[in-house]
This record gives structure tokens, sequence and C-alpha cells, in this order.
């Protein structure tokens, strides 16, 4: 099940815009790049790969891409696996 | 060949997949160990060189989930993603993506599942998704069904290499058609790499026998009592077969045929 995102999710005033990550609505810091993010997370960039509105991100761009409010964001990496 | 060195195993030249070489013929999962000190002992004792690895959602929820690169040194190991639990060629293609972006190997395993009940490969989303992936200049090592006539469109499709199953993924039943594996070997030019089915190592080594280029397994290993133990099996199991193969097995036959001299008996 898809939760939607309201506009009204946005909370300028407390500076915090909502996203959906890894298919749940979060409420995050705004503004804030996708580096910030990571290290709000507490995720080590180079263990993790981010795809932002379906599209992976290069690591290059971490610093420089916005996250946006009504971002869909899914942050995967390595599990053990067959 | 570590632990015996014939001439016809030094003469063997070691596997090499998509350019690069592995002195290990056995590929091993990463996935079902009780924990990761045992998956990390387990992968030492089988002398792999190369592990598939699962690309999946980061658990935000839990507290600095550990990944398996915090137990697995990437310089140690070449990292094979795999796409599994993917039933399109769309999803698959999205995984490997993904896998790559992690900056670590151009290879994928890539299977696309066509059954939830046996895991049989859809291999008509698997030919499509791996023309696409090998264009994209993905080294592709696909998983696929004991099935000559998909295994050569695969390589033509521009695999780095071909896997067909020995039996389906996690049952542990060995190879259930020898002569498809020796037959789909004896065809393609590119490696070809048993994956899944084999349960103990004597199915690795008959695996081995068919002439295969090597062979890919986790459940066998993971799900043993003794993981370790099992990957050392393993080990010996692989360079076994190989040298069985290598050696070339004597003709089989439904009579005995007796080995001691019929002349020279006392009246």
């Amino acid at each position: 099940m898809m939760e939607s995102i309201s506009p009204a999710g946005t909370d300028a005033a407390a500076g915090t815009i909502e996203v959906r990550l890894n298919g749940r609505v979060r409420a995050v810091p705004a503004p804030l790049t996708v580096r910030q993010l990571l290290e709000h997370l507490e995720l080590r960039p180079e263990l993790v790969v981010v795809e932002r509105n379906l599209q992976i991100l290069d690591r290059a761009a971490y610093d420089r891409t916005e996250v946006l409010a009504g971002d869909a964001l899914e942050l995967v990496h390595f599990v053990g696996g067959g | 060949m570590a632990t015996m060195n014939p001439t016809v195993a030094a003469q063997d030249p070691p596997l090499t997949v998509g350019g690069h070489t592995l002195r290990s013929r056995l590929i091993l999962g990463t996935g079902k160990y009780a924990d990761n000190a045992t998956m990390v002992a387990a992968l030492k004792a089988s002398g792999t060189e190369m592990v598939t690895v699962a690309v999946r959602r980061v658990d935000l929820d839990r507290e600095n989930q550990e990944g398996v690169l915090f137990h697995l040194d990437p310089e140690e190991y070449l990292l094979l993603p795999n796409t599994a639990g993917c039933y399109t060629a769309e999803e698959a293609i999205r995984y490997a993506r993904l896998g790559r972006a992690a900056g670590f190997s151009e290879f994928v395993k890539l299977e696309v599942i066509g059954d939830q009940t046996t895991l049989l490969p859809d291999v008509h989303a698997t030919i499509e998704a791996s023309r696409v992936l090998a264009a994209e200049g993905f080294k592709v090592m696909a998983y696929t069904n004991d099935d000559l006539i998909t295994a050569l469109k695969l390589e033509d499709a521009g695999c780095a290499a071909v896997m067909p199953l020995a039996s389906p993924i996690g049952s542990g039943l060995g190879v259930v058609n020898p002569y498809f594996i020796r037959e789909i070997k004896r065809r393609l030019d590119v490696p070809v790499i048993v994956d899944a089915g084999v349960g103990t190592a004597s199915d690795a080594c008959v695996t081995m026998e068919q002439g295969v280029d090597g062979v890919l397994m986790n459940t066998a290993i993971a799900r043993a009592d003794d993981p370790p133990a099992m990957a050392a099996a393993m080990r010996l199991a692989v360079e076994a077969g190989r040298l069985a193969y290598l050696a070339g097995r004597m003709p089989a036959r439904e009579i005995a045929v007796p080995s001691s001299p019929s002349k020279g008996m006392l009246d």
C-alpha cells in the first residue's frame, strides 16, 4: 500500500518536508541534499545506492542534489544472497 | 588446484569470466548463513574468489543495520550482485543497474524467476534482460534452466557466462540431467557454470565431472550443520571433479570385466 503525500504534510515553518523513503512516507529536515539525508539517516554513502524518482543518482551528485517534497527515494545496499 | 598438482591439473588454465581470472572454480552465495562470522569462515574454507550478493532496501527502522559489506572485503572477493526475487525483465534490469551503481563490479548474476513454487527461470525474460544489460556493458552471468536452445540464445545475447541449474534453487537434488549439462558445455564458447541444486560434495564432484567450468552454490554450504567444514568439502569435491574430468574417465559398462589377468592361473 502506497501512502500518499499531502502538501499539508509539508511543514515549511518547522523546516521539514515529506518524502517517500523506501516505500514509506517520512518527514525529513529541509532543505537538505542527498548527502545530508544519508548523514541524517546515519548511512555511509559508499555503501548505499540512491535511486531518486526511478533514476539512479551518481555519488558525485549527492552534494548538489536537493531532496524535494514528494520525492520517491530508494536507498539500497548489498545483503547476503545466493 | 591447491591440494594436488598432477600434470593434467597443472596444465588446466584457470577459469576466466568476463576478463577476470579466478583461481577457484567454486562461486559462493552469501545468503542464509546463521551469522556473518560463519559466512566469512565458510568463504575462506571454500577458497572462492567470487561471491554473490543481493540488492535490497536498507532497513531504516533498525539502527545502522549492517549490510554484507561490513563483513566482506570487496578487495578479497569479486562481488557478483544478483537480481534474485525479480519476476520481470524490467525489474531485473533495475536491480542490475542498482547493483552496478554500488561501484564494485560490472558483473551481474541475472535471474528472472518464472514460477514461485519451483523458482524455475523465465527464460524469455532472461534472454530479453541479457540483451539490454550486455548492451549496457554488463558482464552478464545468466541463471537458466538446462535447456540447450536457451543457453545458445543467452550466449548470442552477449552473456559472459551461462549458468544452467543442476536442479531447482535450494533443492539439494544434485544434477538431474547430466547429459543436457554436458551438451550445453560442448556447444557454448562462453564459460558454463552450473548454478543451483547442489546438495552435498558428491553433487559438486559429479557436476564438475561433466566438464563444466565452475559451480555456484549457496544453500548446500549455508544450511549444512557445519558450514565451514562443508565449504572445505566442496572445495575438494570441485577440484576432484575437475581433475577426474581432465583425467578422462573409463567407459562405463553394465557387465563385469576382471581387473586381474585371466592367464597364469594354476591348473
